[in-house]
């Protein structure tokens, strides 16, 4: 067990184990989020109350999940690399921002989007979409600070360092954001809370949302071995790997 | 099957821009990320592959200029 | 620790530090002054931007006052770090064989003594102009001196962090801006149920407790902001 973290905690090993899990890793990814839209989109019954609009939370709902678990992994692979020093953790945390950043976008697009028929307006201060817009300017500000560093590593050890105090922050923004709204906003109509949705309704949600983890993670692991290439260029088993590619 | 035609699938009952564009977005993204992150693994193998060419041939000239090097 | 070190080297160099700061700021009193005029400033912008009218004033004064006074410390910020950079005194606290987080402590002390405290005080003068409902003047000025305590230390990371990168202003405030937001929603809900004449001790309790937790946690990572910020 301990030899196999090990082989994976060093580029070579890592890219070498990688490369064997990404195919079926992607083909899951296509599969589930394939079911899942089809499903959603074409075989689930319409909501009484919403109608058909309410076939936006099979793309709102993963995409907010995903936008705030990239978070966590990003903070996650931050520690990971300030105390243990593995560099894979960092290129891993670099790879996957972008993505979460996006996934906050489309989550808040998909909920203003969902806002116009439920509330009649595209944006509305509800306390979820006002706590997504504030993790928009986390990721920002994380992606920010990397690139404002001359140096690959203080850029790498100062994104590291506050995506872990945002991660700190997230759970007291999102109480203190609640607690603001309902005082503001006493018993609103909050869009993704249903009380107890039939299977028919729920199981192309999980299909979607396994599918976006299993999209996050192959996105992640390809970024990440390209980005080894690019930093262990002059090692000799990545030129050994691309002479045999030739 | 929740619809009975495709027209009736593709007006979502009303809420056609809403839930298309919501849609839209997303695949977008999927399909956007995804081809980034193929068309960046090409680039960076082919980089490399260009890099290591150039090296070698560089490294090709200097053997042959070193071994014609008493009589320069 | 070596021998001839003095007895309680902590708190001599915690107290020197801090001593050190203040007098150089003092030195130059515009730099203090100039959150305070920004504040004042920002005020009277509203009354001109919105309307004269005492009524919608009172109702939108506790979130302006505390905005602003947000914005004025977060303007101050950039200063916090970046002279002793310049001229390496920051480097020999680096060196220095005390621990840098009491030390950075000590900086953030400083920070929160010459605006934070200031701003406080001068609120509730700015209060009146935006005729706050009397009774929460006291309450005003209690929530931004625990608030800014905290905007202090959560702004000392990321100037510690930026201290390196050239014009890191508007990045400072795109790292801090989010972060401040738990403190300003307490901060004005204090106001505000003092405003109506509702109990404030949950909110000042909770701005304690926000208080409380930069006071354990924002320390070390200050310290380790500055080790990146400085060495790249």
């Amino acid at each position: 067990m301990w030899a196999f973290l090990h082989k994976l905690g060093s580029p070579k090993g890592f890219y070498a184990i990688s490369g064997r899990w990404l195919p079926a890793l992607w083909g899951v990814a296509v599969a589930l989020i394939l079911v899942g839209g089809v499903w959603g989109l074409v075989f689930a019954p319409a909501d009484y109350q919403q109608g058909n609009s309410f076939r936006i939370i099979y793309v709102h709902v993963p995409a907010a999940f995903l936008a705030q678990s990239i978070f966590v992994a990003m903070a996650v692979a931050g520690l990971v690399f300030m105390v243990w020093k593995i560099k894979l953790a960092d290129m891993a945390a670099a790879m996957m921002a972008p993505l979460g950043a996006g996934m906050t976008f489309v989550a808040l697009f998909s909920g203003a989007v969902w806002g116009v028929p439920t509330w009649g307006t595209w944006w509305q201060w509800d306390a979820r979409l006002t706590s997504m817009l504030i993790l928009l300017f986390l990721y920002i500000g994380v992606i920010a600070l990397r690139g404002a560093f001359v140096s690959r590593d203080g850029g790498a050890r100062a994104a590291s360092l506050l995506a872990m105090v945002g991660v700190i922050n997230i759970p007291i923004i999102k109480f203190s954001v609640e607690w603001w709204y309902t005082l503001h906003q006493p018993a609103s109509f909050s869009i993704t809370e249903k009380p107890a949705m039939p299977a028919e309704m729920w199981l192309p949600l999980l299909s979607m949302v396994l599918g976006f983890y299993a999209f996050f993670l192959a996105v992640t692991l390809t970024r990440t071995r390209s980005e080894i290439l690019r930093r262990e260029s002059s090692k000799r088993w990545v030129r050994a790997l691309v002479e045999e590619r030739r | 099957m929740a619809f009975d035609s495709l027209s009736a699938f593709l007006s979502m009952g009303g809420h056609a821009p809403y839930v298309w564009s919501a849609y839209g977005a997303t695949a977008a993204l999927l399909l956007g990320v995804g081809w980034h992150a193929r068309a960046e693994r090409r680039r960076v193998r082919r980089d490399l592959a260009r890099r290591m060419r150039r090296e070698r041939r560089q490294a090709e000239a200097a053997d042959a200029s070193t071994d014609e090097g008493p009589t320069r | 620790m070596s021998s001839d070190e003095p007895a309680g080297g902590l708190s001599l160099a915690w107290r020197a530090t801090l001593r050190r700061d203040l007098v150089l700021r003092l030195r130059r009193p515009g730099e203090v002054l100039n959150p305070l005029a920004f504040f004042a400033l920002v005020i009277t912008l509203f009354p001109l931007g919105l309307s004269p009218s005492a009524s919608l004033l009172a109702t939108i004064a506790p979130g302006l006052l505390w905005v602003a006074a947000l914005l004025a410390a977060l303007l101050s910020l950039d200063g916090m770090f970046r002279d002793d950079a310049e001229d390496g005194s920051l480097e020999q606290l680096l060196l220095s064989p005390q621990p840098l987080p009491a030390l950075a402590m000590a900086k953030v002390a400083a920070h929160w003594l010459l605006t934070g405290l200031p701003l406080a005080l001068m609120a509730p003068l700015l209060g009146v102009m935006l005729s706050l409902p009397a009774g929460s003047y006291g309450v005003l000025a209690l929530s931004l001196a625990l608030g800014s305590a905290s905007l202090s230390l959560i702004g000392a990371i990321g100037a510690a962090l930026t201290v390196g990168v050239p014009r890191g202003g508007v990045l400072l405030s795109l790292l801090v801006l989010p972060l401040y937001i738990p403190v300003l929603i307490f901060g004005v809900g204090a106001v505000q149920a003092a405003a109506q004449g509702d109990g404030v001790a949950a909110h000042l309790a909770i701005l304690g407790a926000l208080l409380a937790a930069g006071l354990t946690l924002a320390p070390f990572a200050i310290a380790a902001a500055l080790r990146i910020g400085l060495n790249g």
